[in-house]
């Protein structure tokens, strides 16, 4: 049962939100050992939540849209009392003093948060290789990568843990993951979904967003998440999202433009599988009335070398508050300053570590207008190739990522080459643009294949009506 | 291997960034840094000088909440994540003078 399927069953009273959870706990229990979806199983809040829900119903009280649907949570959002860790050792025991936003309205809505995902350490990968608790492995080979940052949510989803999770995207650590596992992940605008609660890693790029198995269920969450808060400066005044009429709209009459450049363009490394599959989603989109025909938004080319400048440094800045002072664990030494360094050379994997250096090298006298001035600069030049684009088309199209999954250990060695996994889904960020990736078509080998739907600044409408479309083509042909 | 950033700046940075490194470190770290810079060279083919800078996806205006009191933040759940603590207050090893 999907997500929407659930919460009407519990709510029409045909099944608990107990029986639907303890499905889902044994579905854990068969084969979490192998694939490592989570940093921990909330097994007990769990059942306390989902008896909470069940004794709503009993009262004829309705708990909300998401009425006992299990919800996976990506382990870089605070939860009150439980351990957060963001996959890292210098969050180690940690217990957050308070909820995100998000939980709070996750729980408003009836969910039942099954647990914590696992990610790369502070959501710096596109494998969840860097999680310092060990690897997660994609559920439909078990040999492949999950994606990430969020592989922990998208697998969680892809193995049947969770119909529902919830992940976080700076680069694509929504959209990627999704693609290699096969399920549907959204970003949203920036500001859309409030960031209070989830672990700074690029606070102008960060966004909290939903995983579901259906493009259905994945704006059922968002509806649910999203919307003003005032506990986070940057989120937008608006009303929470209604997408209920998009799912049905159909694309007759859409103008639709293929980003040349991500699509077998100027930008090398794009598979010729992903690229048969881009072919095949134009061809439905197409049959579907949509006007769709391949252009140029040159400046996507640098999105990726703008993007590794301006992440870590923003990442080095909001860092550095790990220093063994006032959380997580401390090594100890005589000086203070002594033991900041021991704490944080024993607390940050490699990866993180790099980053830190990246960003602050970035930013130091010298160097900061060779790459941090002018990687902002890019960040114009890809803004207005968008708005460009924008003024002839209602949605932009590309593959959300270069490949299928890929093996464990690929990539690990050579960092550069990790990065090349973002290509097609950091110019959002930089833009602060919300894309979704919908499973279309497989690989060779059998794997799935995500194409990315762009949209304009607040338009998660028009872009879920090319979603939708993509998604019930797919379900035709398989 | 190309010199985009030198072992010397490497071991600079990492000083900056209160973290140490091991000489085995420093060489891959040297070389991976070097590496990604490199790719962000790309960049300098651009004509940026007309060009404003962006630092932020949203037109920011600073955001104020009504002066009015609210809940305090309950220190004694703040202090409970510390590593040490005493008499209600984060406790740090010697951060002036001769530690000995």
């Amino acid at each position: 049962m999907n997500a929407r399927e659930i919460s009407s069953a519990i709510r029409k009273g045909e099944t608990t939100a107990k029986d639907v959870l303890e499905n889902h706990l044994t579905v854990i229990q068969d084969r979490e050992e192998e694939i490592h979806a989570f940093n921990l199983v909330m097994t007990e809040e769990a059942r306390n939540e989902a008896e909470g829900i069940d004794a709503l119903i009993a009262k004829g009280k309705d708990p909300g849209p998401l009425a006992g649907i299990p919800v996976a949570v990506k382990d870089n959002i605070c939860t009150l009392g439980i351990p957060t860790t963001c996959s890292s050792k210098i969050l180690d025991g940690w217990r957050p003093p308070y909820d995100a936003t998000i939980i709070k309205r996750l729980r408003d809505a009836g969910a039942v948060i099954v647990g914590k995902t696992n990610l790369d350490e502070f959501a710096m990968g596109a494998s969840t290789e860097n999680s310092a608790f060990g690897p997660t492995r994609n559920p439909l080979d078990t040999t492949r990568v999950p994606g990430g940052s969020s592989g922990g949510s998208a697998a969680a989803v892809a193995a049947g843990f969770a119909p529902l999770a919830i992940g976080s995207d700076t680069g694509g650590s929504i959209r990627q993951p999704a693609a290699l596992c096969g399920v549907v992940g959204v970003k949203p605008t920036y500001g859309r979904v409030s960031r209070y609660g989830l672990v700074a890693f690029a606070s102008s790029l960060d966004q909290i967003g939903p995983f579901a198995e259906t493009v259905s269920d994945a704006a059922l969450l968002l509806e649910t998440i999203s919307g003003h808060d005032p506990l986070d400066t940057t989120s937008i005044i608006e009303p929470p999202l209604d997408l209920s009429t998009a799912l049905t709209q159909g694309v007759k009459g859409l103008r639709i433009g293929v980003i040349d450049e991500l699509s077998g363009g100027a930008v090398e490394g794009i598979s010729d599988e992903v690229l048969s599959c881009l072919d095949d989603a134009v061809q439905a989109l197409t049959t579907a009335g949509a006007i769709v025909e391949r252009t140029s938004v040159p400046s996507t080319v640098y999105g990726l070398s703008a993007y590794y400048v301006i992440a870590p440094a923003e990442a080095s800045s909001n860092l550095a508050r790990y220093d063994g002072v006032r959380f997580g664990p401390r090594v100890d030494a005589k000086t203070t300053s002594e033991m900041m360094v021991a704490t944080r050379t024993a607390g940050f994997g490699d990866e993180v570590k790099r980053r830190i250096m990246l960003g602050t090298y970035a930013l130091s006298a010298g160097y900061y207008d060779a790459y941090y001035g002018k990687s902002q600069k890019v960040r114009t030049l890809i803004m207005n190739d968008f708005a460009n684009a924008y003024e002839k088309y209602d949605l932009l199209l590309s593959p959300t990522a270069p490949t299928t999954a890929f093996p464990l250990g690929d990539k690990t060695e050579d960092p550069l080459q990790m990065y090349l996994q973002d290509i097609c889904t950091i110019s959002s960020n930089l833009a602060g643009h919300p894309a979704m990736s919908v499973p279309f078509g497989k690989g060779i080998d059998g794997l799935p294949v995500g194409i990315q739907v762009l949209a304009p600044a607040m338009d998660e409408h028009t872009m879920f009506r090319a979603g939708a479309v993509l998604e019930f083509s797919n379900q035709g042909q398989a | 291997m190309n010199e985009r950033i030198s072992r010397d700046d490497v071991a600079h940075v990492a000083r900056l960034a209160c973290l140490s490194l091991t000489d085995a470190e420093l060489d891959a770290f040297t070389n991976q840094l070097s590496n990604i810079l490199e790719h962000a060279a790309d960049l300098d083919a651009l004509e940026l000088a007309e060009v404003e800078p962006t630092a932020h996806p949203l037109p920011l205006v600073n955001v104020f909440r009504d002066d009015e009191p609210g809940e305090l933040a309950d220190r004694e759940k703040f202090l409970a994540s510390a590593p040490q603590v005493e008499n209600n207050q984060f406790k740090v090893p010697p951060a002036l003078g001769d530690p000995s």
